[in-house]
């Protein structure tokens, strides 16, 4: 067996030459990357082939097994290859969730059957896949979920909506939480579904947000249909691997969000610089200096309990209890930057369109419109304090103690 | 960068916070007036544990550890709220000798000092200064075989109870230089000022106090930086004391809401009151990994230090308030009066948050120090 310098010393060539050129130091973000499907969207040259070339090695998904077009490596061997992928600043090779969502639970949850089929598929990109959770009368009481399956015949029928689908009107397949069952506990009624969205009784329609352009869509299924085999885990037991899919969301998220937090202070200072003419020296305007600095020392604040938390994590093998704030500081921390960054501004951040704006200008009140939602998806502050307060906290439930 | 324990410091939480909670209750803070503003037994007591010489040099009679111990310690203080003067021996006089020019000085005073024998505090605040160490009227004259100091220093703490302060004043040719003088000396009047957290401090008073080359702390060459150092190293302490005072005043609070009933419930089941708690948990942990990090900063990244020592004090100087204006909020009437502790928190919070500097005064040094 190969030692991890050697592993490290192996991959260091190959990527030296095999890399695509062109894709060399263009690393962005850990989510910026080709997202794959039959679509193609967004597809380049380059690309497609640094895709093929990792998937022929199972490294688009380096340590799932290698039968279901994984690269069967070990963590340390990943942590490795991370490295050398970001010593030459290269962008993953695929990025999307069912790498990230489907692909884990299905590791979990699926049938053999189910992981031959739709592993090796995600692996090489051939499948884009969303994710068909929220409803219109089930946002944060996500058990109160209805859209509906029933047997029929070989298949399972589809009705109702779901909304918030990110990138529905790009991705080929959708994985769903159904409801199969109306009696008993609402939790317990609920079933995992795979669905092919091209398909005659599915029709997705984007949103449009305040913010204007966004990923998101509704998702309409009205007869739409799934072969038997593609109900994850058992009948009614869908809760189970819905919050195992959660988790592995969350712990995603949370990493992407740690790599977009930080360089606000320079922005917010370079802003105030133009905005207020001084080139150099303290701001002559002491508020908006004070709040700059504010801004600047809750991020840091925030990094620093993001690397407090992990070690935590390292040590103790599971988030401690102030992982639990995380989603609340991080999104307002956000939410005041922006605001902030409008208030330097001024009449600079009110463009929409039309002459006189800079492009970065015009970003200016999109970002600020988007970042409201910060704190309502992926699970709304006040749903985060209930869970603080219950379960940090450990304060008696409304109507008394349990 | 770590944030954690290891084995040996928490042992060290473990013991301080058993002893403090057994020798120094939180209602000792309303006889305070009464006495010289800390009990001279348990600071004895805390000597012999080795805990006053805690970050000294073990040649110097210390036990060698750093200021990350000492932040473990000063936050089992805080959480009884216990007025022992490690900020003014330990910090601020002490460090100013630990890391002065003055090895004589040092050798002469921090032995006695972690002994518990002798102790020590800084003046460097001044009616004109607010926060800003550098402002300082107090003249250092020169005369034959040393100078002669005039001035006055507002609010020292624990100025009263030391041997020997250093004095921060400035030269003639514009530098500052800090001195040690000796409470004793002629010209020297120390009057004692009642702050309304019931801490002790004093009035410092030099009328042509005479000090020779033999009390040089720090030169004109050393002195600004090393008051700079040795106020960052005491707003560490004092951040470590203060995270310490809101984690029991929040943990007070929150047995409180458990507790009290009302409309035949606990009123920590309401919705409105469990948000208040579990936002005021989010601030606390904000402002721990603040203190943690200032104090693993000051062993470790000294250069990074006036940053950080600012973050954590910005924070804490904030968040303490809070918990205290929340905490005595939650606790209703209660609250209000004299007999529950909540109350003696939010003063301590209201002394602290200002002492070494304000918030926005902190904040403000922090974009001076990132070059806006």
């Amino acid at each position: 067996m190969a030692t991890l310098e050697e592993f490290r010393a192996e991959t260091r060539a190959w990527l030296e030459a095999s890399a695509p050129a062109e894709l060399r130091g263009s690393f962005s973000h850990p989510f910026a990357g080709y997202w794959g499907g039959r679509k193609q969207h967004g597809a380049t040259p380059e690309s497609l082939r640094w895709l093929a070339l990792m998937a022929e090695r199972g490294w688009t998904a380096p340590t799932w097994p290698t039968r279901y077009g994984g690269g069967g490596l070990s963590r340390a061997e990943d942590g490795v290859l991370q490295q050398e992928l970001r010593r030459l600043r290269l962008p993953p090779p695929l990025v999307g969730f069912g790498l990230i969502m489907l692909g884990p639970t299905l590791l979990e949850f699926g049938s053999e059957p189910q992981k031959l089929a739709h592993l090796p598929a995600i692996c090489r990109g051939e499948v884009r896949w969303c994710q068909g959770y929220s409803e219109p009368n089930a946002g944060s009481d996500l058990a109160a979920l209805a859209c509906k399956a029933v047997r029929d015949g070989d298949g399972w029928l589809v009705n109702g909506q779901k909304v918030w689908t990110s990138y529905a009107d790009l991705s080929d397949c959708i994985f769903c939480l159904v409801r199969t069952n109306s009696e008993g506990p609402r939790q317990s009624g609920i079933s995992f579904l795979l669905l092919d969205l091209e398909q005659p009784g599915i029709s997705v329609r984007p949103i449009q947000l305040i913010s204007g352009a966004s990923p998101f869509c509704e998702v309409f299924f009205e007869d739409a249909r799934a072969p038997l085999q593609n109900l994850v885990h058992q009948v009614d037991a869908g809760w189970t691997v819905a919050k195992a899919l959660l988790r592995h969301e969350r712990a995603f998220v949370g990493e992407i969000f740690a790599s977009s937090v930080g360089g606000g202070e320079s922005e917010l200072v370079a802003l105030a610089r133009r905005n207020l003419a001084a080139a150099e020296g303290p701001l002559p305007d002491a508020l908006l200096r004070d709040a700059i600095a504010r801004n600047a020392m809750d991020e840091r604040c925030f990094l620093l309990t993001l690397q407090r938390v992990k070690e935590d994590m390292v040590a103790d093998q599971r988030p401690g209890p102030v992982a639990s704030i995380l989603k609340i500081e991080g999104t307002e921390l956000n939410q005041r930057r922006h605001a902030l960054a409008m208030r330097i501004a001024g009449p600079g951040g009110l463009g929409w369109q039309g002459a006189g704006f800079d492009e970065r200008s015009l970003q200016l009140p999109r970002q600020w419109l988007r970042s409201r939602g910060n704190s309502i998806e992926g699970g709304t502050t006040e749903i985060q304090l209930n869970i603080i307060a219950k379960r940090v906290l450990g304060l008696p439930s409304a109507g008394g103690p349990s | 960068m770590s944030f954690r324990l290891d084995e040996e410091q928490r042992l060290l939480q473990q013991t301080a916070r058993e002893l403090f909670s057994k020798r120094s209750p939180v209602s000792r803070v309303r006889s305070l007036a009464e006495g010289p503003g800390h009990s001279e037994e348990l600071w004895r007591e805390l000597a012999e544990l080795g805990w006053v010489g805690l970050a000294f040099p073990e040649e110097l009679e210390g036990s060698g550890l750093g200021h990350f111990e000492l932040a473990i310690l000063l936050e089992e203080a805080g959480r009884q709220l216990a007025p022992e003067p490690f900020i003014a021996s330990v910090l601020l006089g002490g460090m100013a000798l630990l890391h002065g020019e003055n090895a004589g000085l040092r050798q002469t005073w921090l032995p006695a000092v972690a002994r518990g024998e002798a102790r020590l505090g800084l003046a460097w605040q001044e009616a004109g200064s607010r926060y800003d160490a550098q402002q300082i009227e107090t003249r250092a004259e020169a005369v034959e075989g040393g100078w002669r100091l005039h001035g006055s220093k507002l609010q020292v703490m624990d100025g009263g109870t030391a041997q020997a302060l250093v004095v921060s004043a400035r030269l003639a040719d514009g530098g500052i230089a800090l001195f040690l003088v000796e409470s004793q000396a002629d010209g020297v009047r120390c009057t004692r000022q009642q702050l309304l957290d019931g801490r002790r401090a004093d009035l410092l008073e030099l009328e042509a106090v005479q000090v020779g080359p033999a009390q040089l702390v720090a030169g004109p060459e050393t002195g600004a930086a090393l008051l700079e150092r040795v106020l960052d190293l005491a707003r560490v302490g004092l951040c470590a004391e203060m995270l310490g005072g809101m984690s029991r005043a929040f943990e007070d609070t929150l047995a409180y809401l458990q507790s009290r009933v009302q409309f035949g419930v606990p009123i920590g089941s309401f919705q409105a009151l469990q948000h208040r708690a579990a936002r005021l948990f989010c601030a606390l942990e904000m402002a721990r990994t603040a203190v943690l990090a200032a104090a693993r900063c000051a062993d470790q990244r000294p250069e990074k230090l006036p940053e950080l020592a600012s973050l954590a004090k910005a924070r804490c100087s904030e968040t303490y308030l809070l918990v205290g204006y929340e905490g005595v909020q939650l606790f209703g009437g209660a609250g209000m009066t004299e007999e529950v502790d909540i109350g003696l928190f939010l003063k301590r919070a209201a002394v602290a948050a200002v002492s070494l500097g304000d918030a926005a005064w902190h904040r403000a040094r922090w974009a001076g120090l990132k070059g806006y």
